[in-house]
């Protein structure tokens, strides 16, 4: 799976460079959360603006790195959503789980 | 009234590196529809989404310890009424006590049959000689 970590305004953004996440790359995406929050980074914020199709897998993934932060107190927040996307969040009732931004500037402003 | 007639047959082995395919045939039929009147996006979306779920669910419920194993998609699509069934050659399971999510103390997992409930119109499992089919409908008026 392609993702890029940048560290911006003090806030750990994991960006996914993929159109898709299913059960084919999420175990992946699962790995790599984890992995962040071992290393200590709890405040996440996952940029999703290049995903546009995501199953149930993926938003396990995402489920479990939000649980994994909590347990750290930490947070890990979602931004750049597409439509699409974010209805299947709501399908869920996962977008009253998560803080949902429009975009980082947002997330920032509410993060920091 | 969509009067076209769509048969397609799919044998993919049983690995998730196939679901993009599945699910994107699932898209582009979505956007050949010529006479659906409804939200032709959110179709799409969810025609990748079920097929997705479906394909993932046989390849789980698969004969995980046969590599040559397969899964058998085919998608009719006939006058408004639009059929997808998914074949797997595993023990099988019990549609009916697959539960709700619990939206208040969401898990991991178990959103995909509720995904395919949620957004076709009617889902069936049986057994059907060596196989199990995943049966599902979707009204395209």
């Amino acid at each position: 799976m392609n993702l890029n970590l940048e560290k911006i305004n003090g806030c750990t953004v994991l960006f996914i460079k993929e159109e898709r996440i299913d059960a084919h790359n999420s175990g992946e995406l699962k790995e790599a959360v984890l992995h962040l929050i071992e290393q200590g980074e709890v405040n996440i914020i996952v940029q999703l603006e290049h995903v546009r199709f995501i199953d149930s897998s993926g938003l396990g993934a995402l489920l479990s790195g939000y649980k994994n932060a909590a347990a750290k107190s930490g947070k890990l927040a979602l931004a750049n959503m597409q439509q699409q996307v974010l209805s299947m969040f709501e399908l869920t009732r996962l977008n009253r789980v998560f803080d949902i931004y429009a975009d980082l500037n947002e997330a920032f402003d509410s993060e920091t | 009234m969509c009067n076209s007639i769509i048969q397609i047959e799919v044998i993919i082995p049983t690995q998730t590196k196939y679901l993009d395919l599945i699910g994107s045939i699932g898209e582009h039929i979505a956007k050949e529809l010529d006479e659906f009147s409804g939200d032709r996006e959110a179709l799409a979306y969810h025609l990748n989404l079920v097929l997705t779920e479906a394909t993932v669910n046989a390849i789980k419920h698969g004969t995980l310890t046969n590599p040559g194993d397969t899964v058998r998609i085919t998608i009719n699509i006939q006058e408004n009424e639009l059929n997808i069934k998914v074949y797997d050659h595993g023990q099988g399971f019990d549609l009916e006590s697959v539960p709700l999510p619990d939206f208040d103390q969401p898990k991991e997992g178990g959103m995909g049959i509720f995904f395919i409930r949620t957004l076709m119109d009617s889902v069936t499992y049986t057994r059907q000689g060596d196989c199990n089919v995943l049966e599902i409908i979707k009204h395209l008026s």
